[in-house]
């Protein structure tokens, strides 16, 4: 379809603002812009018809069966899309003065304690935009412990299933990676491990249940060889989904936790976000947490920011107060049944892997929590049929793909996680469609290398848009313009 | 309400093929020593309705500037949010997909992008954008560790009429980059070049703002060279809305324009979620923090868009990433883009107009001392006979908030007022500004 570029016509317009009626005013002549921006020029309908359209070619939670490992894409609840709008929470200005923001207050308040509660720690910080960021902030928070403590560790240990942030973030903090291998029933090898820590180590990073979608066995032990060394704990809450009111971070020996507030506590994605990246604490370290931090004095709530030893900001005021609000309103609406939403996340998971284990390679036998990983290394081996070719033809059965090639020591790995909003019946269906692809790799190879037939482009190219780096409309010169129509 | 649809038979034939006897032994596997054996001690669960009862209370207990007349600036602006924003970005297509990883089930998304990647380029004059960062907070962060490992130097420069909130996220990652981070005062309420200049030597990159936090114009192009000079990378953190009537970071030599995008049509929302532009000269894409999309054809030659440039990032990458982003601030961002493209480059130059020739009405119509004698865009510092807490705590009371104590960030200037005057500001609601200030400073005088 045509860019809003192409559709622009010089001189349409959609939106206008009111005459101020006062004296025109002018910004100096050597600051002022001499080119105008190639803003698109449409009245309003083609406007609202043009991103219809593009509404159309996606495919969101309410469109369909979205399995995305580790993204936990489950139903987004509508009454959180109406609370975000009430006035009172959409136009109140950040700047605006404690007594004027107690009802936005309180809400942050209470939803700070539920955090706390859910991962068993003592003291949240909501400022981080999304779990990357939680994950920079925690190491942030350790760096501050350990300079507090005048202790020089420059060592963060990650295992080799980790996502790929927290590679990422380590290096952001200044940190130097150590990674550490995972035994043969999918757990971190406590041996590998043993021999890494030390006195050079600040910590280790870790998401439990893991990105095999399994529960690390020996993570007492593993807590214990980190804090005997002097080490602390950093949970990577992205799998918490699996997990609310059975087992707590907390109690695990976790001292620093991350949320995925748009996870685990059903913010819409928004093909990319926003997130929300909240992050606790053990009471030791509350003092380093980023300002401002909401407390409770009697029936009042105030953001505090007068805390001598925290890190400082790591986003602009108090957070995505937004996101603040769906998180708060889906947690309010479980209640503690949050255990009940991880129990059926679990099922449905072990459900799908109980009818894909035939077809497809399984890395480790286990029961899985709300994620689980197979491989589709035999439809390659036999058929050269890969978990790309696999995903593509998903599509064609109207289902978004699992994420695929994740973690990186699974080959051909497709990760999959249904969350607890599914039905049998959308499972089932999604099962059937596994199961038929495996056996379309027998029998029509190039069908599958084909797919998919379905959408509105067959299989694109991503090799071309790394060579020819086009990454914005080149309007006269632009050379592959109206291309499609 | 429930978002789960498991009945007994569901559950008791999904047991069977699993082949356990209760959901329970699926946790098998949690140690007993790390199992929570109580319920949460969270409050009871609500019906919708009640929830939306307790929200409505919570609500109704803040003031937005639908109670208050607000003059309130700083750094969020309460710019008019068209209806067709709020409408498309509820279509639950574009609320409810991830990122696009599948671009075959994603093309909507990634046109939207690619498209808002073009305006960013547009407005800041730049080759390439980022597909939006956290806030306007968090892309100068983004753009420090940009100018490190492009430079290789350790130094960042900023104004100290940058916003102090960016400048404190800037100090707050810098040390982990292995950066640090020099301030230079202001001079009168601008930036001096010459002394910006000479602050630049061996840094990395010099960030300044523009219009600036008092709502002063800085010699942009001036400061621009003094920092390339240098030998630094030249980033000015701009507002979006002022573009209209702005000259282009680009078209007076900056490396990166960075800035918060909140005021193209996004709520203030408290302070977020908002989203933050990034937007470079084409040297440093292979750097950028986040997400690319980019052009390319499928297999039957129809134009389509991808995520590009993927090993930059940190699935591919890891710990040698250009950044840890993955979630970002998308839906806002084409939020951004739909305001934008409803305003045109008509809309947007009428609406800077509107702002600056609303302020230099309320200078007037307040005539109360300008802290700074320089020409600003849409917000100005006075300075007042009290304090300026003092007189807003007493200004709200008569339903008027008039704007932000100076006070609160910078020291010496507990008497200054900053005011915001957007296009949703009317001379009837300046003279009320007039008014209420006239009264609540006759008090104490």
């Amino acid at each position: 379809m045509k860019l809003i570029y192409e559709k622009s016509r010089a001189g349409r317009r959609a939106g206008r603002i009111p005459d101020p009626g006062v004296q025109v005013a002018e910004v100096p002549a050597e600051l002022a812009r001499t080119t105008p921006p190639r803003l698109p020029e449409l009245a309003e309908p083609e406007l609202v018809r043009h991103y219809t359209e593009l509404s159309t070619r996606t495919f969101g939670i309410d469109t369909g069966f979205y399995p995305l490992g580790s993204c936990t894409m489950k139903y987004n609840p509508r009454i959180n899309e109406r609370a975000v709008g009430l006035p009172g929470f959409a136009d109140l200005h950040p700047h605006q003065e404690d007594e004027g923001a107690q009802g936005a207050l309180e809400l942050m308040w209470r939803l700070q304690e539920m955090l706390a509660e859910v991962v068993g720690l003592d003291a949240v910080t909501l400022q981080p935009a999304a779990g990357s960021q939680g994950e920079l902030t925690g190491l942030t928070l350790m760096r501050a412990h350990f300079a507090d403590r005048g202790e020089d560790r420059t060592e963060v240990i990650i295992p080799d299933t980790a996502h790929g942030t927290n590679p990422a973030s380590v290096a952001m903090a200044g940190y130097t990676l150590v990674r550490v291998k995972t035994d043969v029933r999918g757990n971190v090898d406590v041996d590998d491990l043993r021999g890494k820590v030390g006195e050079h180590t600040a910590g280790l990073m870790l998401t439990n249940p893991s990105t095999l979608g399994l529960f690390e066995e020996r993570i007492s032990e593993i807590a214990d060889i980190f804090h005997s060394a002097g080490a602390l704990l950093y949970y990577d809450g992205a799998n918490l989904n699996a997990v609310c009111g059975i087992s707590r971070p907390g109690d695990m020996g976790f001292d620093i936790v991350h949320y995925n507030l748009h996870k685990t506590f059903s913010q819409p994605h928004g093909g990319g976000g926003p997130g929300g990246g909240p992050v606790a604490v053990r009471r030791d370290l509350e003092q380093f947490l980023p300002v401002p931090v909401v407390v409770r004095d009697g029936d009042t709530f105030r953001l505090e920011s007068d805390r001598p030893k925290t890190i400082g900001k790591v986003r602009g005021f108090g957070g995505p107060f937004g996101v603040f609000v769906r998180a708060y309103a889906f947690m309010r609406m479980w209640g503690p049944g949050l255990r009940d939403m991880s129990e059926v996340a679990v099922l449905n998971a072990n459900y799908v892997l109980a009818r894909l284990k035939g077809a497809y390679d399984l890395p480790v036998d286990r029961h899985c929590m709300h994620e689980f990983v197979v491989s589709a290394r035999t439809l390659k081996r036999e058929h050269g049929i890969t978990a790309l070719d696999v995903a593509k033809r998903l599509m064609d059965h109207g289902f978004h793909p699992p994420t695929i090639y994740f973690p990186l020591i699974v080959s051909e790995a497709l990760m999959i996680e249904p969350t607890e909003t599914e039905t049998r019946e959308t499972l089932d269906a999604f099962c059937e469609a596994m199961l038929a692809i495996a056996q379309e790799a027998g029998d029509d190879p190039q069908m599958l290398k084909d797919a998919p037939h379905t959408r509105p482009v067959t299989r694109l190219d991503e090799a071309e848009a790394a060579k020819r780096l086009l990454v914005r409309y080149g309007f006269d010169e632009h050379p592959t313009s109206g291309l499609d129509e | 309400m429930s978002f789960t649809s498991l009945t007994d038979e569901d559950r008791a034939a999904m047991l069977a093929a699993i082949g356990v006897e209760s959901v329970a032994d699926l946790f098998a596997e949690i140690p007993a020593a790390v199992r929570l054996d109580r319920p949460l001690r969270v409050d009871r669960a609500l019906t919708e309705g009640e929830l939306w009862a307790h929200l409505c209370e919570l609500a109704g207990r803040n003031s937005g500037t639908g109670s208050e007349l607000s003059f309130l600036g700083a750094g969020v602006y309460d710019h008019y949010v068209p209806a067709v924003v709020d409408a498309v970005m509820q279509r639950g297509e574009l609320l409810t997909a991830y990122t696009p990883y599948q671009p075959e089930m994603s093309q909507g998304t990634l046109q939207a992008i690619f498209e808002y990647q073009t305006a960013i380029c547009e407005l800041t004059g730049m080759d390439v954008s980022n597909a939006s960062g956290y806030d306007g907070t968090t892309v100068a962060a983004d753009a420090c560790y940009v100018a490190k490992q492009t430079t290789g130097r350790t130094k960042v420069v900023v104004a100290q009429t940058l916003n102090p909130q960016v400048r404190q996220v800037v100090r707050t990652f810098a040390p982990g980059f292995g950066m640090e981070v020099v301030e230079v005062p202001h001079t009168g309420g601008t930036t001096d070049p010459d002394r910006f200049g000479a602050a630049c030597a061996d840094a990395a990159c010099a960030i300044f703002p523009q219009p600036n936090f008092f709502g002063c114009l800085e010699p942009a192009p001036e400061l621009a060279a003094a920092a390339s000079a240098a030998g630094a990378l030249a980033i000015a953190h701009v507002d979006l809305m002022t573009l209209g009537v702005l000259e282009a970071p680009g078209a007076y030599g900056c490396a990166l324009a960075i800035g918060e995008g909140q005021s193209a049509g996004n709520h203030m929302s408290y302070g977020g979620p908002h989203f933050g532009f990034l937007a470079a000269r084409s040297d440093y894409i292979r750097k950028l923090p986040g997400r690319i999309v980019g052009e390319t054809h499928d297999h039957d030659g129809r134009r389509g868009f991808v995520l590009t440039l993927q090993t930059r990032e940190q699935h591919i990458r890891r710990e040698k990433a250009t950044s840890n982003i993955t979630t970002n601030q998308t839906l806002l961002a084409v939020a951004g883009l739909i305001y934008l493209s409803w305003l045109g480059p008509q809309g947007l130059g009428d609406v800077g107009r509107a702002c600056l020739s609303l302020t230099e009405h309320a200078k007037r119509r307040l005539g109360l001392p300008l802290a700074f004698d320089r020409p600003t865009f849409q917000e100005f510092a006075v300075r007042l006979s009290r304090p300026a807490r003092d007189v807003i705590r007493d200004a709200r009371k008569l339903g008027v908030h008039p704007g932000y104590a100076l006070g609160r960030e910078y020291e010496g200037m507990d008497d200054v007022l900053l005011v915001c005057l957007t296009e949703k500001r009317t001379a009837a609601d300046i003279d009320r500004l007039a008014e209420v200030l006239r009264q609540v400073q006759a008090v104490a005088a």
